[in-house]
């Protein structure tokens, strides 16, 4: 099993958050795992890039036109970060507008669910819902539950199937 | 009995290391891309065996001295800071290389190739070369890791300093990393007084250079250290690939995806300085051509010194910036006659970061910027940087420098026009303040310097995610300490006109900084200090305890642009469509600190009371 992912946003947005679910599925699955992050001032709302890479590799970074999957949670990204994409790789985009990719108005039904930050997971369930990700839905649930504070599991959970719901 | 495995960042992964290896003093100022690794030593120092004391130190020199002076009684200890840190600690670095270590002392500097949160993209290997230090360089989190025991077991054979140098993409990528029994030393003080070599005087100096080289040479010839050799199949005779660091990793993916897997000699650098000579005997006797790829600068192909170097020096890969999987794909394809890659998209930066919504540094520079348009603007390294959006920050340099750099400015300018001076202000974070603002103020006063010195506290060290300042009263593990003032420090300092208050309040800012003016320009005056005090926006408790307003745009917006462009709140755009201000509901924090920037008032707040 391989598969080359990026995570796409801009600063405050939970991108690393995300990240850290998916990478956090492998670890569990007991699959080799990279990532890399965007830390630092870039952070202060800029647009930051997370790559992750399931399997065997050596380095985190992803090369242009080799990235399986596409999880874009600021549509402005599109152009920035669509060429890592490969030709027949998936973008899955967090928009109100339509476009390429699958898309959903993720943004809109995190505010509805009290915290627009919660748009990140919403993407993630549409993404296992369509079978785009290496992970299952009970592994999804199983991550989240590690990483979420006690006090938001149920919330982020909630974000999670929301997505699933599409 | 088998040990977990994590997913951990880089800089946890060495902080687990530093544990594991028995550290027992860890210090470190915060800065991109190190700040994790202590922050993560203090989260998991219950699995210490032994005691364990961590500090967030007020520069990096003093973490070094500290650490080091641990090391001088025999146990083990680290520093840690970014890579323009160790220009701060540059000073007994360069000396404790000569008068050498006694329990393990590893310093970890990361640097930035990029740079991504860095004031330039300098390269501490090179550092160490100067420094005749040795100088591990990672490939990813989990050696990154697996160096540390090794670096402390070699710091203690020879009595040497060595430094662990992770880049940017080490620190701050994640791995599946198993941890390691946690090793227990059961050391106990012991300072030896040695004066002739822990007081060196010039006349012991020349013996201790000796020793020094020896080691270098020892050290460099150690089998642990060995460039690490993925023989070819012959396919590719007589070329080699040497890399080093992150780049490594790339290439070995690269070659994977090309189906170039063990066709050509691959060597990895876990070592970059001091080189084993022998090696690069080898490297010369059986290699007509050798590609290098290093991050920053050609550490090793200089070292190395081959008459068919393909590298930075030889003119063949681009000296600046990463060196990326697309960067390394294009030199590998030329340097093996492979077919070009398509050319690499252009790099777009995408959105450009801002401060904060309700970010105080913001109403602090838009009413500096409001009170003396054409004021020169100092500033210095940290979030507050970004007030170069608001035209509110005029140069950036290095930490502290923005004090001595306005006193530069003032003198510059007061000896053509005499009372006729601009009016200097620096802007200077606090966490930047303690760090090495203290000894520029001092100079500013005695040299009567008529600067307004604005101090931006907000409680924490920001821009590296909140680490604790000294005048909080709070350890890196968060107990309780003395907290140091900044009021009486500015005071002692010389300072004669110190006054403080809440940019949110932009009136009372202004009036003050009008009145700061008017020091500086008395007779009688000098430095003016004005402390600008709100707390950080990334601290929650901080937003729940001010006011939230429900902020609308009314019809009455004229479409100016001055909240977009001179506020510049993430919050506000403008429709292009309609050409009038638009408010961003999911970023807008309430604050209200935009009310009074609109000048027909079409920006209203309505109070909801202190809702969280």
């Amino acid at each position: 099993m391989k598969q080359q992912i990026i995570v796409s946003g801009i600063g405050g947005q939970g991108v690393l958050f995300l990240t850290r679910v998916i990478a956090q599925v492998a670890v569990n699955r007991g699959l080799a795992v990279l990532t890399s992050e965007t830390h630092g001032m870039a952070q202060r709302g800029g647009t930051v890039l997370s790559s992750i890479k399931v399997g065997d590799f050596a380095s985190p970074l992803i090369r242009a036109g080799q990235a399986d999957v596409g999880l874009l949670l600021w549509d402005a990204n599109l152009g920035v970060h669509q060429p890592l994409l490969r030709e027949d790789g998936t973008l899955v985009i967090s928009s109100e507008q339509p476009g390429v990719g699958k898309r959903i108005a993720a943004t809109k039904l995190a505010r509805e669910l009290g915290n627009a930050v919660l748009a990140n997971l919403i993407l993630l369930g549409l993404a296992v819902r369509d079978a785009v990700l290496f992970c299952s839905v009970e592994e999804c649930e199983e991550a989240i539950r590690q990483l979420a504070p006690a006090r938001f599991v149920e919330q982020n959970l909630a974000a999670f199937r929301c997505g699933l719901e599409g | 009995m088998e040990q977990q495995v994590e997913l951990l960042m880089g800089n946890e992964a060495m902080a687990c290391g530093l544990i594991e290896s028995g550290c027992q003093v860890v210090a470190a100022y915060p800065g991109t891309p190190s700040t994790e690794i202590l922050q993560a030593v203090a989260d998991r120092r219950a699995t210490a065996e032994e005691p364990l004391h961590i500090e967030w130190s007020v520069n990096e020199k003093v973490a070094f001295e500290v650490a080091l002076a641990a090391s001088y009684t025999g146990k083990r200890s680290a520093a840690i800071m970014k890579q323009v840190g160790l220009n701060v600690a540059a000073d007994p670095f360069m000396r404790s290389a000569y008068l050498g270590v006694q329990g393990g002392f590893v310093t970890i500097v990361a640097d930035d190739p990029g740079p991504h949160s860095s004031q330039n993209e300098q390269d501490t290997r090179l550092f160490c070369l100067q420094g005749r230090v040795p100088v591990f360089d990672p490939a990813s989190p989990a050696e990154a890791k697996a160096l540390l025991p090794l670096a402390f077991e070699l710091s203690e054979k020879y009595e040497m300093l060595t430094v662990l140098r992770p880049a940017t993409r080490i620190c701050h990528s994640r791995q599946n990393v198993r941890l390691q029994l946690v090793q227990q030393l059961q050391r106990s003080a012991n300072f030896k007084k040695d004066p002739n070599r822990w007081g060196a005087t010039p006349a012991f100096l020349p013996a201790l250079h000796r020793k020094l080289n020896d080691n270098l040479v020892a050290f460099a010839a150690e089998p642990a250290v060995q460039p690490r050799l993925t023989q070819g199949d012959g396919s590719h005779a007589r070329l080699a690939l040497v890399a080093s660091g992150i780049v490594y990793g790339h290439l070995v993916d690269l070659l994977a995806e090309l189906g170039l897997t063990d066709t050509v000699d691959l060597y990895q650098v876990v070592l970059p300085y001091p080189l084993n000579s022998a090696w690069i005997d080898t490297m010369r006797a059986d290699y007509d051509r050798v590609m290098i790829l290093e991050e920053t600068y050609p550490v090793i192909e200089m070292q190395l010194a081959h008459g068919g170097a393909f590298g930075k020096q030889s003119g063949d890969i681009v000296k600046e910036g990463e060196l990326t999987p697309d960067v390394v794909h294009e030199a590998l394809a030329r340097f093996l006659d492979l077919d070009a890659p398509a050319p690499a998209p252009a790099n777009s930066r995408g959105q450009r970061p801002s401060l904060c919504p309700g970010c105080p540094h913001r109403s602090a520079f838009y009413s500096i910027k409001k009170t003396f348009p054409k004021g020169i603007f100092p500033s210095d390294i940290g979030c507050y940087t970004l007030g170069i959006n608001l035209k509110a920050v005029d140069t950036v340099h290095c930490m502290g420098a923005c004090i001595s750099q306005g006193a530069g400015f003032y003198q510059s300018y007061a000896q053509d026009s005499g009372d006729d001076f601009p009016t200097v202000v620096v802007t200077i974070g606090d966490s930047t303040f303690f760090h090495s603002g203290i000894p520029a103020l001092i100079n500013a006063v005695i040299q009567k310097a008529r600067i307004i010195v604005v101090i931006l506290d907000n409680g924490t060290t920001a821009m590296t995610g909140g680490q604790p300042v000294p005048h909080l009263g709070r350890t890196a593990t968060g107990a309780a300490t003395r907290a140091i003032a900044i009021e009486p420090l500015v005071r002692a300092s010389g300072v004669e006109f110190v006054a403080c208050c809440d940019p949110y309040d932009s009136d009372a800012l202004e009036a003050v900084l009008k009145k700061a003016d008017s020091h500086i320009r008395d007779p009688q005056g000098g430095v003016a200090v004005v402390i600008s005090r709100h707390g950080c926006l990334m601290d929650r408790e901080v937003v729940k305890s001010q006011p939230r307003y429900a902020m609308e745009i009314t019809p009455d917006c004229i479409g100016c642009r001055r909240c977009v462009d001179a506020f510049e709140c993430p919050a506000l755009s403008m429709d292009e469509a309609t050409k009038v201000a638009v408010l961003d509901p999911d970023r807008c924090i309430g604050c209200g600190t935009c009310i009074p920037v609109c000048p027909v008032h079409a920006i209203k707040g309505t109070s909801e009371g202190e809702l969280s």
